[in-house]
């Protein structure tokens, strides 16, 4: 499953479609024109990319911070024994977003989205009284750089 | 703040942007609104940085960056928000935070993700951002990402084999 290679129209349609995205009446034909290609050929391709999980999703991309929601990351020290049982846990909750294991003595990531920054602090609370294990929260303080740009060939 | 539209509009678009001919259209018809609306509003959250693109999210590991890594810096206060700006310029940091410290377990206070088609990519990659920061290091770390546990439009997958949630094709 990792490592697949791509087609090359696929490659050309993703570089285009990473952001620019047309705001007119019919954007797939215009990027399709941009690129020679057929408006359904670019429908068709980008349905098959999110179908696939080559995508993890195509449209508008929120700040949700200044929406006045929050995101916070959170990791834990979960003993390995109990992994895939709090993993469980923590994923049942509906505010959890993304979870990662990472290898480190803190192996669970997580990161919360909530409409407010109050009810993050709440999730953190309710994860540490179902797991029985401190939540450490790392809020950002500062954002530097955000776009995930990876070259496709 | 957001508007009651702009709130029905960020709902609407949760999973992202239908894959129609004119999705523009179908998010209207949804909302009860003309397309011209819709287009207009997110030209407006564009400019006003609350959506930050429209576009397509890709999955690193299915595009062949299987080494996911998390570099975490403990970096001088004084220093960390203009070495922050250095690091998150790289071309090979995809997010870049100043985070709080948790002492005594947790030293590092500068995040910065970097993503490898190996891991020998992703630590020459960290080479690259220790050397930038240079002597204000402290100390540092990578954690590498094993598993994905959870991800917006995949399902938890019960083993490393990402599973996959058919979305955004309903109405073609």
């Amino acid at each position: 499953m990792m490592g697949s290679t791509i087609d090359p129209v696929d490659a050309l349609l993703l570089h285009r479609l990473h952001g620019d995205f047309p705001l007119s009446e019919r954007p797939f034909d215009d990027v399709a024109r941009e690129l020679e290609l057929s408006e359904s050929e670019v429908l068709d391709r980008l349905g098959a990319l999110l179908d696939s999980g080559m995508l993890t999703r195509f449209g508008p991309l929120y700040q949700h911070e200044r929406a006045g929601g929050a995101f916070v990351l959170a990791a834990m020290q979960v003993p390995e024994a109990r992994f895939d049982a709090v993993a469980a846990m923590v994923n049942e909750l509906a505010e959890v977003a993304h979870n990662y294991r990472r290898e480190h003595r803190f192996n669970m990531w997580f990161v919360i989205a909530c409409a407010c920054p109050d009810l993050a602090d709440t999730t953190c609370r309710r994860i540490e009284q179902l797991t029985g294990l401190t939540v450490f929260a790392f809020p950002k303080e500062k954002e530097f750089f955000v776009e995930l740009r990876l070259a496709v060939e | 703040m957001l508007s009651a539209f702009d709130r029905r509009l960020v709902a609407a678009t949760q999973e992202g942007l239908p894959i129609v001919r004119r999705p523009y259209d179908a998010i209207g018809a949804e909302l009860g609104v003309s397309a011209e609306s819709v287009r207009e509003r997110f030209a407006g959250m564009l400019r006003e940085g609350l959506v930050r693109r429209i576009g397509a999210v890709p999955n690193p590991y299915r595009l062949g960056y299987v080494a996911n890594g998390m570099t975490v810096w403990d970096v001088d206060d004084a220093l960390v928000d203009a070495i922050g700006e250095k690091v998150g310029a790289l071309a090979c940091v995809s997010h870049c935070y100043r985070r709080p410290r948790r002492l005594p377990e947790w030293p590092y206070n500068l995040f910065a993700m970097v993503h490898g088609r190996s891991r020998a990519e992703a630590e020459r990659a960290a080479l690259q951002i220790h050397c930038l920061i240079g002597d204000a290091c402290r100390s540092h770390d990578i954690l590498y990402s094993s598993r994905v546990l959870k991800q917006p439009g995949l399902r938890p997958p019960a083993d490393p084999t990402i599973a996959v949630v058919p979305r955004n094709t309903a109405s073609k």
